[in-house]
């Protein structure tokens, strides 16, 4: 990691700039992203090249801890924290402050001349010769001063992590502030909603079996019911693409759902053979006329 | 030559980068995930700053930040959750009860 030598240092600088690039190009990519999950893996690239100049500063300790703590852990409860609450949570391009972005803008390049001059009129020294507690007993002479010189904020420290997990129990904590229903008034309630049955699986005529895809009703429309609230409210479902194309038309629905011509949709995408090619059966979903329920509708459920 | 100079640089950039995301982005957990930008590029100067003047403070702090930082998420996504509870939305613009 701190060798000497023209090839060592070629080899250092080829890094920094390569990871300089990297980490420059997927911050702004964060920034400009609009679904939140490329901002949280665009984040993790940042991070880890992070940890790799930590390496290359000589703090073997920090770039560990880099990779476990933050790639690891916080960028997990990031991406949990989005299942739970971001997922329909795509930008919206509106500005609800006029201006903003512009002003944003003109801010961040102020900041960036601000402290572009102050580091132009600091004087960066080169960096000190190499020692020990830089490579190979950075951890102990880490520890050493972390136990000695640091033990009080170390100690603090300790009080702000349970004061932490404290606060997150209590605010991820729910009260229920209304009794628990009991399973009558459950009952009642389903019948009383006008949908007494289960509701229907999905994907159950699709070609695709997966959850994204609505379940097509017997006169070739699909059911909304089929498909959980959470993924139609991301615009990738098949619902979802089939409210915001013209309703006469439903490109991508006949896109996705075998509603026109035999075989069509299934040819050109590639992919699995369709079992209902050459016997002349009807296709489910494909006529008109509502079909009768069989005993597979009733095992898909 | 790598000096300390271009990683005290690279560090101005990407907290430049993530104070222009924490104001111009509106779901409040890509706003945290800038801030986490900002407080990795400010631990990139301290670990360099401890490279630059051959101790080994500047170490320490960027952990001790590593430890606030993880407190601090903590805790922020756990409010991010309740609010989203309260009102099914995880944007900044929506949570303005306490606005004048």
């Amino acid at each position: 990691m701190l060798l000497a030598g023209p090839a060592a240092e070629t080899a250092r600088l080829t890094t920094f700039w390569i990871l300089a690039i990297v980490s420059v190009a997927a911050a702004l990519g964060m920034v400009l992203a609009r679904r939140a999950v490329h901002c949280a893996v665009l984040l993790a690239v940042v991070m880890l090249s992070l940890a790799v100049f930590y390496a290359m500063l000589g703090a073997p300790f920090l770039a560990f801890v880099q990779v476990i703590v933050y790639t690891g852990a916080v960028l997990m409860l990031f991406l949990f924290v989005l299942m739970i609450v971001g997922i329909t949570a795509a930008d919206s391009i509106i500005e609800t402050i006029r201006g903003q972005r512009l002003w944003a803008t003109l801010v961040g390049i102020g900041v960036l001349v601000l402290l572009s001059l102050a580091i132009g009129h600091a004087v960066i020294g080169p960096a000190a010769p190499n020692s020990a507690k830089f490579s190979s007993a950075n951890v102990s002479a880490l520890a050493t001063l972390l136990f000695t010189k640091y033990v009080y904020p170390f100690e603090i420290t300790s009080a702000l992590l349970i004061t932490a997990a404290v606060g997150a129990m209590v605010l991820a904590h729910r009260e229920r502030t209304t009794p628990k229903p009991t399973q009558k008034q459950l009952a009642a309630g389903r019948i009383a909603g006008g949908h007494p049955t289960p509701l229907p699986g999905p994907g159950t005529y699709a070609q695709h079996n997966a959850v994204d895809m609505p379940a097509l009703l017997p006169d070739g429309s699909q059911s909304e019911l089929s498909v959980s609230q959470v993924l139609s409210g991301r615009s990738a479902t098949a619902v979802k693409s089939a409210e915001s194309s013209a309703a006469p038309e439903l490109p991508s629905a006949q896109e996705q759902a075998p509603s026109h011509g035999r075989g069509g949709a299934l040819a050109s995408e590639g992919h699995v053979p369709d079992p209902y090619d050459g016997r002349g059966g009807p296709r489910p979903g494909q006529g008109r006329e509502p079909e009768p329920p069989d005993g597979q509708e009733a095992g898909d459920r | 030559m790598v000096s300390p100079a271009h990683f005290i640089a690279l560090s101005v950039i990407l907290f430049v980068i993530g104070a222009v995301g924490v104001l111009v982005r509106r779901n409040a957990i890509v706003v945290f995930m800038c801030v986490e930008l900002m407080l990795n590029a400010a631990n990139l100067a301290f670990v360099t700053f401890a490279r630059m003047h051959n101790a080994l403070n500047g170490q320490i702090i960027a952990f001790f930040v590593m430890v606030v930082a993880a407190a601090e998420v903590v805790v922020g996504l756990a409010i991010l959750t309740s609010i989203f509870r309260a009102r099914r939305s995880a944007s900044v613009d929506d949570a303005n009860l306490m606005k004048y």
